[in-house]
Parts: C-alpha cells; structure tokens; sequence
C-alpha cells in the first residue's frame, strides 16, 4: 500500500545533477506534472534520457526552456529550437542515440545485461570510439547499458500496490524505463483499488515501483 | 497537359511509391512525402502500418473533434486505428524493426549515393534533427523506399557519386523515387528505370551528380496502379 506523494514531494527526492529518465514520444506518455514541477523548482545540472527533445511546450520542453539540463541522451532534437540553440552555446550537451538502440540499452540495465549487439550505426559517426563484434560471421556494435538514478513514468491506471497500465501510444518507452531507473516514480492519471486491474492487464508490477504521485484532485 | 503532369510533385512520389506496396504487408512510413503514400492505397488491401512509437495498424487522422492524446503517429500527430489493430512498447516496436519483421519502410533523403547508402538524419553545423528511428528503419527493414524530391532548394544535387552528409546506414537502400525518376541501385550502380511523365532521360541525368546506368528504352511511370 503506497503513501501517495503530492508532485512537490516527488520533486524534493531528485537533486540536482541527478540522471532521470523521462518517458513519452512526443510529450505522448511523459510525466506532464512532474517535468513542470522540476522546472518550475528551478533544478540544475539534470541528465535527462528521454526519446526526444519534443517541442518547447512539449514532453521535455519545460525543463530545457528552464535550464535544468546539463546533458540531453536521446533519439531527436529536431523540432526544439531551445535544445538547437542551447547545444550551439555549448550550455547542453547533446548524445544523439538511435532509437532502437537507445530502449534496448535502457532495457539492458533494466534486465541485468552488460550492453547490446546491435547492427544499427554501424558504418556510421554512431559506430566512432565502439568496439564491433562478430558473431556468427556478422559484425555488430557493442552498446553500454543505460541506467538512470529515476525513472518518471505516466500511466494510465495505477493501483494501491503500484501495479501500472498504459495506453495506446502513451505506452512507448514507460514499461522499459520502470526497469530501470533505481528509484521509479509512477505518474498516473488514475488511482484505483486493487483488483481493478486484471493481472493480464499489468505491464509494470508495483514491485517495480518506489512511489506514486497522487492523482489531480 | 495530362492530369499527371499536373500533379504536385509530392503527391506525384507519393503515388508512384503506393505502387511499391503489396497486399498484407507491414509497412513503416516515415514523416514528410512518405506520409503521404497511405493517401494512395485501397484500406481493404490489408496493409497494416506501423508507427516506431508503438502501433501497429495505424488509421487516418479521426474525426474532428474525436482524437484521443494517447494515439499519435511517430510525428506526433492524431491519427486513429483501424480494425485489428495493437499498440506495443518501444523495445517491441524496434525489436519489429530490427528483427527484419517489417516488409518495408518508405523513408525521406537528403543525399543517396552511387552505392545506394542515404544519408537523411543531419547537415553538419547547420541542422542535426537526430536519427530518431531512421538508422534502426533502414538497417533492419526487408525493403527501403527513399521517397523525395530530386534536388534540394537551390538545385544541388541529392543524388551523388558519394554522400557527404553522415550515413544514415550502411546500407543499400532497395528504391529511389522523385518527382522525375524511379532509380534502383544494384551492384554495378544506378539503374534509371522509369521517368516521370514529360520527364527525359537527359533532364534526369542533367539533375544527378551520380552516374546513371540506362539499359534500352527507359519506361514512363506507371501511375495508374494505384487507386
């Protein structure tokens, strides 16, 4: 049975210079309550995984218009004009992942792997400084796991034992993340007695999950 | 002048890469003219289309005022899902990729080169959108369709003896598609196969800075097999 944080509770246990990591595609599926709460306590040096760096408004947009980023490890940057400009002042550091490899280095942590052969990069500026291994006579890069100090996740539904479920495309990165962010920190839009959820209907096991935010009043 | 002479150019590629696609296939399309291909397929042929963001059997764009937040396309725009459909997590949606599952994907380029390899995911010091799922789409899918405009804004060619920009894989992409060409890249190189309507051979060859292999007569599109 969890003690539901309100989102100024959640944002208290994450200092600065913490590694979070931050669901959603798009701002599809991201923590909306809690980027805007880290922003707006004006926290600094953060290393944000997440899969893109959405729009301003969007997904991880608050806290980059905020400056609460030191490094950004993600997918794509495109439609960010904040993180274009902050990489060009040299303010942000930028580690652009592809994005198959970028979930399947987050599950390595997750799942206990020491990194993933993958033939995504090879050949090209993502393949520069890794070491490429042959396996049945087929060349593969050698991706490290990524682990994080948090994981933010948005569900849809969440239980009194933290059992979580998601939707539709709001699902992306969230199951894989729970896995690996040391303290897990589940965002729902929903809070409902236990049973609610079918256990086919699980996709992150409460046990995973360290603390919930309490639902909007 | 004929209707497909009048044809945006875009919609023109579009069509002609709807042509590409086979019946009960799974199909990725990418962001810009690729988008567009779905316009030109019958709903009944039994494609389903995934978005790397986690759907498979992704539909049109709802209905006014009937989108829901939780189902984008990988662009983030609304769109709905069609009978059958089912959404899956990322590492499900790349394992898809990767894992030579998907029958094709029809991808936006800046440059294609003699081999065949694309360079489509950043110009240094001047743009870097990042790969997003582009390496993963062209390394793991069993057919890539390059989809774009012939050249960039300015007249440059895209379509050069080696890239200059950063590759997207090293790969070889399996079609080339503009608005003036079909272009299929094979071991000896280039292989002009179609042109555009009212397109010839010399403008073709006179707007790419690759050499272009011509075997015999060179066919005009075929724009009629798609709906």
């Amino acid at each position: 049975m969890y003690q539901a944080l309100t989102v100024d509770e959640a944002v208290e246990l994450i200092p600065d210079g913490a590694s979070v990591m931050l669901s959603g595609f798009m701002g599809v599926g991201t923590p909306d309550r809690m980027v805007r709460a880290l922003a707006d306590a004006g926290k600094k040096d953060l290393t944000v995984i997440v899969n893109d760096a959405a729009r301003p408004d969007r997904g991880v947009g608050p806290l980059v218009a905020a400056r609460c980023l030191r490094k950004f490890i993600g997918s794509h940057i495109g439609l960010n004009p904040d993180v274009q400009e902050q990489m060009r002042e040299g303010t942000l550091e930028v580690e652009l992942v592809p994005q198959g490899t970028l979930v399947e280095r987050i599950r390595a942590a997750g799942v206990g792997l020491g990194g993933v052969l993958t033939p995504t990069g090879l050949g090209t500026k993502v393949a520069e400084g890794k070491q490429v291994i042959e396996v049945e006579g087929k060349p593969y890069l050698l991706e490290p796991p990524l682990g994080a100090d948090f994981a933010l996740i948005a569900a849809r539904s969440c239980d009194y034992v933290g059992n979580l479920t998601y939707m539709l495309t709001a699902t992306n990165f969230n199951p894989i993340m729970a896995l690996a962010g040391r303290v897990v920190i589940a965002e729902p839009e929903e809070i409902v007695p236990v049973g609610m959820i079918p256990p086919d209907a699980v996709k992150t096991p409460g046990a995973l999950v360290n603390h919930v935010i309490r639902r909007v009043a | 002048m004929t209707e497909t002479e009048k044809m945006d150019p875009k919609e023109l590629i579009a069509r002609r890469c709807a042509a590409e696609v086979k019946p009960h296939t799974l199909v990725n399309l990418g962001i810009g003219i690729p988008t567009l291909v779905s316009d030109h397929l019958d709903e009944g042929m039994g494609v389903f289309f995934q978005a790397e963001n986690g759907v498979v059997g992704m539909g049109r764009r709802p209905p006014e005022g009937m989108s829901d937040r939780h189902l984008t396309d990988a662009g983030g725009s609304f769109v709905s899902a069609v009978p059958g459909a089912s959404t899956i997590d990322s590492a499900f949606s790349f394992g898809l990729i990767r894992g030579g599952h998907l029958d094709l994907t029809v991808l936006g380029g800046l440059q294609v080169d003699q081999r065949g390899y694309l360079a489509n995911w950043m110009i240094p010091g001047v743009y870097v959108p990042g790969m997003g799922g582009a390496m993963d789409l062209v390394t793991g899918a069993k057919r890539v369709i390059v989809a774009m405009i012939h050249s960039a804004k300015g007249g440059q060619p895209k379509i050069v003896p080696e890239c200059s920009l950063p590759l997207t894989a090293e790969r070889r992409v399996d079609l080339i598609v503009t608005e003036m060409a079909v272009i299929r890249p094979e071991d000896d190189g280039l292989h002009l196969i179609e042109t555009a309507p009212g397109v010839t051979v010399a403008e073709v060859r006179a707007a790419t800075a690759a050499d272009l292999i011509v075997r015999g007569d060179v066919p005009e599109m075929d724009l009629s097999r798609s709906c």
